[in-house]
């Protein structure tokens, strides 16, 4: 690994957010919208009067966090689609430049916009409603470390679909945070789900983050909460892992059927 | 593998299910030679091109870069070479600056900021310099591929229809640069183009290919000659048309 090839992946998409500002409109307008939505359904609901639930803890904390794991997957999904709009994977691949050092590379680009995002979020959170996430203390790290290791993951899969069906697969890679959402118990506890979605939630890395973010607002037991840290930690670091290989698998593909060199030419 | 030798390929193969687009094709290239690679439209030459870069898996035979098996040295022989082709649009999006730091980072050359600002001047790109490559000429886009094709001061230089769909004066310009460029450091050039003057002009040797082969080889201002030809244009066509009757006429 060469910090020097890391950086020029990073850089060319730190370029390409100068030079186009209407790049950076993604990077906040959605996150913002949802912070506002939610926020003002929280509130609403919160005014309601039902028991002692706190809505805007619950509901926007579970925002902020679902759209930094958004904002990291397509972050990295996007730092690879403007290598394959360029075109620019002969250039890459025909340079020094690993595998593994792109995939960081592109990393990087979604932490810094995804930073960025979640810091537009939490301010717009604490102005209009509030709420200061940062109140949830350093459980908060454990959370958003498994949700960026799951996101990057995710990152890389789709990316992998992309570079193995060739762009029209790019659709697939949008609603995946949706779908994810779902099984996440992001809005609504997992128990709220039929039996048989409870039991592929279990699979997903990010619904032990959200059923633990809210028994750590109901001040529920920390025991069974190391339990689904190390859980959902372990099923993202798995994914992870998997997505890499994957990635790896398909360039091999294309290494061989030509697919890595004719791929400027195959959607010019 | 002698020290002159930069690069050894033997038995390159390459299929795809039915078709054999590189069947069985040997040569070397020593340092400070510019050899040609010539032959119609699908005969292999792209495709020998990218299994020399690495973006292309040979079915069959081996590369030696710098005395190195490309094939597990891949990173490593990619710093010590380098290409532009007419077909590998550079970022459109960045400007000359940017594209040529991001390639420099992307080799590691040390300097890059004095290499950048040498490179601007030699290629004629310094009033270009924040302009997006997008925007640019084909001229001026090909002299920036140049730029991006010797930022780390490749021993071997891969060149692929360099002066494609260029004015003949800027052409001629391109050339002189990789001629001056080849003599100047030792470099070992692989060249790929259709217009045989300028093969004649730059190529100390050629490689004929047809279907995948090489079907001769030598030095482009005797060939016509020696086949009865009154120029290389002539003896392409030839080739193109009758390649069974210039079969086996390659030697390393």
């Amino acid at each position: 690994m060469k910090i020097s090839r890391i950086y020029a992946v990073f850089l060319r998409q730190i370029y390409l957010l100068k030079g186009s500002p209407a790049r950076l409109v993604p990077v906040f307008v959605w996150i913002v919208l949802d912070v506002a939505q939610w926020g003002f359904i929280s509130k609403y609901l919160g005014g309601l009067g039902l028991g002692s639930f706190n809505f805007i803890s619950v509901i926007l904390g579970a925002i902020i966090l679902w759209g930094f794991l958004s904002r990291v997957q397509h972050g990295v999904m996007m730092a690879f689609l403007e290598d394959i709009w360029a075109p620019n994977f002969l250039n890459y691949f025909a340079s020094p430049l690993k595998i593994g050092e792109y995939l960081l590379g592109l990393s990087l680009t979604s932490i810094a916009t995804a930073i960025c995002g979640f810091l537009a979020m939490i301010v717009l959170a604490g102005a209009a409603f509030g709420y200061n996430i940062f109140k949830l203390g350093l459980i908060l790290l454990p959370f958003i470390l498994i949700l960026f290791l799951f996101a990057i993951g995710m990152g890389i899969f789709i990316s992998a679909v992309i570079f193995r069906f060739g762009p029209a697969a790019e659709w697939l890679g949008w609603p995946i945070p949706v779908i994810l959402a779902i099984f996440s118990g992001v809005y609504y506890p997992i128990r709220t789900l039929p039996v048989a979605m409870q039991w592929l939630s279990k699979l997903v890395p990010s619904s032990y983050v959200f059923e633990s973010l809210r028994a750590v607002l109901a001040g529920n037991g920390s025991g069974e909460l190391a339990v689904n840290l190390t859980i959902g930690g372990a099923l993202a670091f798995v994914y992870f892992f998997a997505a890499y290989k994957f990635f790896i698998r398909v360039y091999r593909h294309n290494l061989q059927n030509g697919m890595l060199a004719r791929f400027g030419a195959e959607i010019g | 593998m002698s020290l002159k030798e930069v690069l050894k390929v033997e038995g390159l193969t390459k299929e795809y299910q039915t078709l054999k687009a590189v069947d069985d094709v040997s040569f070397t290239i020593n340092a400070g030679e510019i050899i040609g690679l010539l032959g119609p439209n699908g005969a292999g030459k792209t495709s020998i091109i990218n299994m020399i870069l690495g973006i292309l898996e040979p079915t069959g035979g081996t590369i030696q870069a710098f005395g190195l098996d490309l094939k597990k040295h891949r990173s490593e022989c990619s710093q010590r070479m380098n290409f532009a082709a007419v077909y590998a649009h550079l970022p459109p999006n960045l400007t000359v600056r940017q594209i040529l730091t991001v390639f420099g980072l992307l080799y590691s050359v040390p300097n890059l900021k004095e290499v950048i600002k040498n490179l601007l001047i030699k290629f004629d790109l310094q009033k270009f310099a924040d302009v997006r490559a997008g925007v640019l000429s084909s001229g001026e886009a090909s002299r920036l591929s140049l730029a991006k094709a010797v930022i780390n001061n490749p021993h071997l230089l891969l060149l692929d229809e360099p002066t494609a769909s260029l004015d003949p004066n800027v052409a001629k310009e391109i050339r002189g640069q990789i001629k001056d460029y080849a003599k100047n450091k030792q470099a070992a050039v692989l060249w790929t183009s259709h217009n045989m003057k300028e093969i004649e002009a730059v190529c100390d040797r050629v490689l004929f290919l047809s279907h995948g082969k090489i079907l001769l080889s030598g030095d482009p201002r005797r060939l016509p000659a020696e086949y009865g030809k009154n120029d290389l244009e002539e003896l392409f066509i030839a080739l193109a048309n009758k390649p069974v009757s210039f079969a086996n006429h390659h030697t390393l």
